[in-house]
């Protein structure tokens, strides 16, 4: 739930990057910190296994400019992916004003896929949100990898509402940036409406 | 689903004095209130060394977790908590279902002192919260409703 700080001037976006175990979710995280000025962003934290899986949630904060004299900064979070986390990610969807849904590309992920899919939107509707009418894009990652389905399949698989989407190779970067400005742009266009 | 929050001058002013006046009655080391969400809001007394934006997420996560946890043992909320440090303590309150009052502080106070004073400052803010939550929802996003395509698509210019 975005947070409007007519005080300091500031306008506050929560923007959940949501998916399947090992998709990449983090990954996108990472890349953004690490191509972002210093000035741009805070420390970006990882409340994560020792075997480097998300146990909580990644978080980054990042200030994107100024829009009207209001500084934008946007609060990225990234839920744990693997099945038995669902509680976790249940929390971490409170108060979520964009969704980034990032699927995996590989053919032995598509069950993964669609289950977790089926998930976010069982979640955002326990806590009163329809995915429909969120701010929402998919990503699909992994797209340098030999078993990767066709798009065409993809989107018709987890794209059934056509909202933006995205193919991505987040370790590389490529539409890492087209993701997050994509769903930040449609977040502040919903502020505009007065969301 | 919650409603958005909306902060105007006067309610920070008054909510940034609620927390000066905790931090002093308190000897706390400083004071933070934080959305439910994660969004740090106010501080108040020696904070230049502190991460507040990752210290409020962080909170607000933790805050999150015990609520969960709450949930499944049937009780609404633990509207407390306190983790005891070597040098530093903290002692976490919910107030008005909606923000979280941080206390740190170290051996200066007392846990007792510190509860005592919160107590307090939580039924101030609460109805300062109020207030916030009652203007949020009558004259939300009306700047913002003059927001053009430009004006977003600029801030993706680089």
């Amino acid at each position: 739930m975005s947070f409007i700080n007519y005080s300091s001037r500031e306008i506050n976006c929560k923007i959940v990057y949501y998916g399947p175990g090992l998709c990449g979710k983090t990954t996108n995280l990472q890349y953004i910190y690490n191509k972002t000025n210093p000035e741009a962003k805070g420390k970006m934290i990882s409340l994560a296994t020792e075997t480097e899986r998300t146990l909580f949630f990644d978080f980054l904060p990042l200030s994107l400019g100024e829009i009207r004299g209001f500084k934008t900064r946007f609060h990225l979070y990234t839920v744990p992916g693997q099945v038995f986390y669902d509680a976790s990610r249940k929390l971490i969807l409170k108060g979520v004003d964009g969704v980034v849904y990032v699927g995996d590309s590989q053919m032995e992920r598509m069950e993964a896929n669609i289950e977790s899919l089926d998930n976010l939107r069982q979640n955002l509707q326990e806590q009163g949100y329809d995915l429909d009418k969120l701010p929402y894009v998919v990503q699909y990652n992994k797209r340098d990898l030999p078993n990767a389905i066709q798009m065409s399949e993809l989107e018709e698989a987890l794209n059934p509402t056509k909202v933006p989407s995205f193919e991505a190779v987040a370790p590389k970067g490529i539409g890492v940036f087209d993701t997050l400005k994509a769903v930040a742009k449609l977040v502040l266009t919903e502020l505009r409406k007065g969301g | 689903m919650t409603q958005q929050l909306v902060m105007y001058e006067e309610e920070l002013q008054q909510i940034n004095s609620i927390c000066e006046i905790l931090h002093r009655d308190s000897n706390a080391k400083a004071v933070l209130v934080i959305d439910k969400n994660g969004q740090p809001i106010a501080q108040a007394g020696d904070t230049q060394q502190l991460d507040v934006t990752s210290l409020s997420s962080l909170t607000a996560g933790n805050v999150a977790a015990t609520g969960g946890i709450a949930q499944l043992l049937a009780e609404r909320e633990f509207a407390g908590q306190f983790h005891e440090g070597e040098k530093t303590n903290i002692h976490i309150k919910i107030v008005g279902e909606r923000v979280i009052l941080v206390v740190l502080f170290d051996e200066r106070s007392s846990q007792g002192l510190v509860r005592l004073r919160v107590k307090k400052a939580a039924t101030e803010l609460t109805s300062v919260l109020e207030t916030m939550i009652k203007k949020s929802a009558s004259g939300s996003g009306s700047v913002f409703s003059e927001i053009t395509d430009d004006d977003i698509d600029n801030l993706f210019n680089d």
